[in-house]
């Protein structure tokens, strides 16, 4: 594409500070025109950040951002996108009522001349090339709530070529395509690239970096830690790059040896990974610690289990009984209780206080000819607030007056005031300060000495080694494998994580 | 035409048939201007409210406004011997002005559509009866506007004007929703406001100017309607209307939850309305059954639709699946790279 100038982007020195958090600490990148760029790191190492602030969303902290000689302290949407800059997102952001091409031209459509009726004809004319270059099959008149979510990839980036993009970034543009959809992407790469764009690769999926990628970069806690060329972007690189903390040690190890299973899964197929099936037991007393990459299909897993939905097929049992999963309500009864991940709108009602938190689930317990006596719910709601050492005054105040880590507390207090036998919490310490999330660990292990199994979802690696008695690796919806704790190590367990096999384990 | 709206046309015309074998006085050409008499006037401002619907909002002040402009009007004209062309202009400027007061109390103000129309739908009114302090408001006995009548309620070649009306409205509504970069840009802020926004799309903008074509075709049918009736009892006139209106739109395909319908989808639920209605009367159904018939075909309609796009999308996520499964199988032979997935 002659026509356009030849990129030169460059990031200089770029830092971004939150409050009590350091996303990017002093990142120099360079991009040039027709290079694929591969930008890989763990969960929360900053790539996102990087990319915002490259799309102008996010303004850094320090550093500037040179794009064609100009230097820029920050960049907005609108300069991003004159400068070039495309994104293809994770989630994507189509209008599934709108054909493919109105679509691509949403917000910049063409017209006929001195009229505000949208010139159709001149538009699908100009679309079919696009699709062309992107190797698309489906054509600018289908409506996109026809394509399939790969096809939607393809559309996001014809939309970026219509922009006369000369940087696309895609991130985790294959984590939810097929095997032959993804080689149609990665050709799609190829292509962009000989036509002189630059295209920058976030992926988790370490063989398609390796495939597609002229050279990488490692992000890790904020900085650029490594840079790799062509020649040295293989997996053992990358993961060594990748990891290298020394992890403090939370452990506190279990008062008694474990029972038998409470919790057993089989062959447990969801709606986020419809050809993966999954099978694990959970024993009593134990803290299973359930590792991966995000997306790696965890937290749908165990929603699925408690009946949220989702769940395609397969059995779950609980102490050996098998577990109708239609409803929450039966895995309450059964004794299998969520702590979720998104705390402030599943966990709890911000609005309500403590004590109608604390009994919401087990309402029934506090009624007589269905009224319910407050005097028991407060009652209840006190002993929990003692047992868990909930900082607050008074268990009437509403939940959202309280810290991140008190409300984790009383969405654990409504569980433990029933009969848990085993407990799932789903990102238990995501937003909470340190001090918190050591009092968490150790109701934890409590509850887990006391004999209820206990499976922890994380994607912190230092709280996935440091405090889980075993630890299992989901990769796609299925366990790629288990660690025990001699051989617990941020290696083994990345490793695993992007779907190699560990050797000598 | 979209295959939701063939459908609805297919149904028009076998309850048409039905009605017709049970009493032949259905096609009569009496019967057929009056209902297209109604159909005119009801269409004029579903069309509005299937804008309003589009953004995923609700416009509850149609009916309300339909009797506040028309006692303006006759009071206009009858009272204050206002040319009538004049007192069209006046009229639909004060649309366009409660339409704008509607859109900006929205976007800008972020109140929920749902409350500043039914605000809407208590003042006009409470306006139109205070104005007239309760009493009728009419034309002079023996006036006659000529010109005007035959406008509103004249008729071509046994056609009524507000049946011609309405369809010449549709059409440039239909320009409007589906040519112009406005209804494009009216879809995408329905199906989702953020993204549209994101896309440089100025969604308040938009959305208020939906409101304002809702309010605009509802000062159209109020001069429709006023001259029908030819006296407005402010009290009375023109309530529920914006129901008939809402019920026409979800008929017609329009989704409530925004950036869905089509023009020739909400003018034929205002025919199948008008039709339903019309059955009671020529079937000798007790009138006071009128709202239950209307009230249960839309259920049902809906009902049918929504589990036919259920049965839809069900087939299409089984078919992805099989095709993972075929994938998924293949990977369990060895294949070269990409089956680490499977240590």
């Amino acid at each position: 594409m002659s026509e356009y100038q030849e990129l030169d982007l460059q990031l200089n020195g770029i830092s971004k500070l939150y409050p009590g958090v350091v996303a990017l600490d002093d990142v120099s990148l360079r991009v040039q025109a027709g290079e694929v760029l591969g930008l890989l790191g763990e969960n929360g190492a900053g790539k996102s950040t990087l990319m915002k602030v490259l799309g102008g969303i996010v303004a850094p902290t320090e550093g500037s951002i040179t794009i064609d000689g100009e230097s820029h302290d920050q960049l907005t949407v609108i300069e991003s996108q004159a400068a070039g800059i495309a994104f293809v997102h994770q989630e994507l952001n189509v209008f599934d009522n709108l054909d493919v091409t109105a679509n691509i031209f949403i917000g910049r459509e063409k017209t006929h001349r001195g009229s505000h009726i949208v010139d159709s004809k001149s538009m699908y004319q100009t679309v079919q090339p696009l699709l062309d270059r992107v190797g698309a099959r489906f054509r600018p008149t289908t409506l996109v709530a026809e394509l399939s979510l790969a096809e939607q990839q393809l559309l996001e980036i014809a939309k970026a070529l219509s922009t006369d993009a000369r940087v696309v970034i895609m991130d985790e543009p294959t984590s939810s395509l097929t095997l032959s959809e993804t080689k149609v992407l990665l050709k799609v790469i190829a292509d962009l690239k000989a036509q002189g764009i630059a295209v920058i690769f976030i992926s988790h999926r370490l063989s398609e970096v390796e495939e597609c990628v002229d050279r990488a970069v490692v992000l890790r806690d904020g900085k650029l830690v490594g840079h790799l060329d062509k020649a040295e972007v293989n997996h053992d690189n990358m993961i060594r790059m990748m990891i290298g903390r020394n992890l403090k040690s939370l452990y506190t190890p279990p008062a008694s040896s474990v029972g038998d299973a409470v919790l057993s899964l089989r062959n447990v197929r969801t709606e986020a990974n419809p050809a993966s099936t999954a099978s694990l037991d959970v024993y009593s007393g134990e803290i299973l610690g359930v590792a991966g990459l995000i997306g790696a299909g965890r937290t749908e897993l165990a929603q699925a289990i408690f009946g949220v939905g989702g769940k395609l097929g397969g059995d779950v049992f609980v102490d050996g009984r098998q577990l109708n999963t239609t409803t929450p309500a039966e895995a309450i009864k059964a004794g299998l209780y969520l702590v979720p991940e998104d705390r402030k709108h599943a966990g709890l009602v911000l609005d309500f206080d403590i004590a109608e938190n604390v009994t919401m689930a087990s309402l029934h317990d506090y009624a007589k000819n269905g009224i319910v006596s407050r005097s028991r719910q407060l009652a209840t709601a006190e002993s929990q607030r003692v047992d868990l050492a909930i900082k607050t005054a008074d268990v009437r105040c509403a939940a959202n007056e309280m810290s991140g880590g008190n409300q984790q507390k009383v969405v654990l207090a409504k569980w433990l005031s029933m009969n848990p036998r085993i407990i799932i919490f789903d990102e238990p310490t995501r937003g909470i300060d340190v001090g918190a999330k050591s009092e968490i660990y150790r109701l934890m292990r409590i509850l887990a000495d006391r004999g209820v199994g206990v499976m922890m979802i994380s994607s912190d690696m230092e709280e996935v080694i440091g405090v889980s008695d075993r630890i299992i690796v989901m990769k796609d919806g299925q366990f790629t494998g288990a660690l025990q704790r001699p051989d617990f190590s941020e290696h083994n367990i990345l490793t695993l994580a992007v779907g190699r096999a560990l050797e000598g384990v | 035409m979209k295959k939701k709206d063939i459908g609805l046309a297919v149904l028009i015309i076998i309850v048409g048939l039905i009605v017709y074998m049970r009493n032949p006085l259905f096609l009569s050409p009496i019967n057929m201007a009056n209902t297209a008499n109604l159909i005119g006037l009801f269409g004029l401002f579903a069309i509005g409210q299937g804008f309003v619907i589009m953004t995923g909002g609700i416009d509850l002040s149609v009916g309300s406004v339909i009797a506040l402009l028309g006692v303006l009007f006759v009071d206009m004209v009858g009272t204050f011997g206002v040319p009538w062309p004049a007192a069209i202009a006046i009229t639909l400027v004060l649309g366009v002005l409660i339409g704008l007061a509607h859109g900006i109390l929205i976007t800008r103000y972020k109140m929920q559509p749902f409350v500043v129309t039914l605000c809407g739908l208590l003042i006009y009114r409470g306006v139109a009866r205070g104005y007239t302090a309760e009493s009728t408001a009419g034309f002079p006995f023996g006036a006659s506007y000529p010109q005007l009548e035959w406008l509103t309620i004249g008729r071509s070649f046994g056609v009524p004007h507000s049946f011609i009306a309405m369809l010449i409205i549709a059409v440039i509504m239909w320009v409007v929703l589906h040519k112009s970069v406005f209804g494009r840009h009216l879809h995408a802020v329905g199906k989702n406001e953020e993204a549209a926004r994101f896309s440089g799309i100025r969604t308040g903008r938009v959305i208020t100017l939906a409101y304002v074509i809702s309010a605009v075709l509802a000062a159209i049918a109020a001069i429709y309607f006023a001259m029908f009736t030819k006296s407005v009892q402010p009290s009375s006139h023109g309530n529920f209307y914006e129901l008939y209106a809402i019920a026409a739109a979800v008929l017609g395909g329009f989704s409530l939850r925004g950036g869905e319908g089509s023009i020739v989808g909400v003018v034929l639920g205002a025919v199948l309305i008008q039709e339903l209605q019309n059955l009671v009367n020529l079937l000798g159904i007790p009138s006071s059954l009128n709202f239950g018939v209307m009230g249960t075909v839309i259920l049902i309609g809906v009902l049918a639709d929504e589990q036919f796009s259920a049965y839809r999308s069900r087939k299409r996520s089984a078919r992805a699946f099989e095709e993972k499964s075929k994938e998924a199988s293949a990977l369990t032979e060895p294949v070269g790279s990409g089956t680490e997935a499977e240590a």
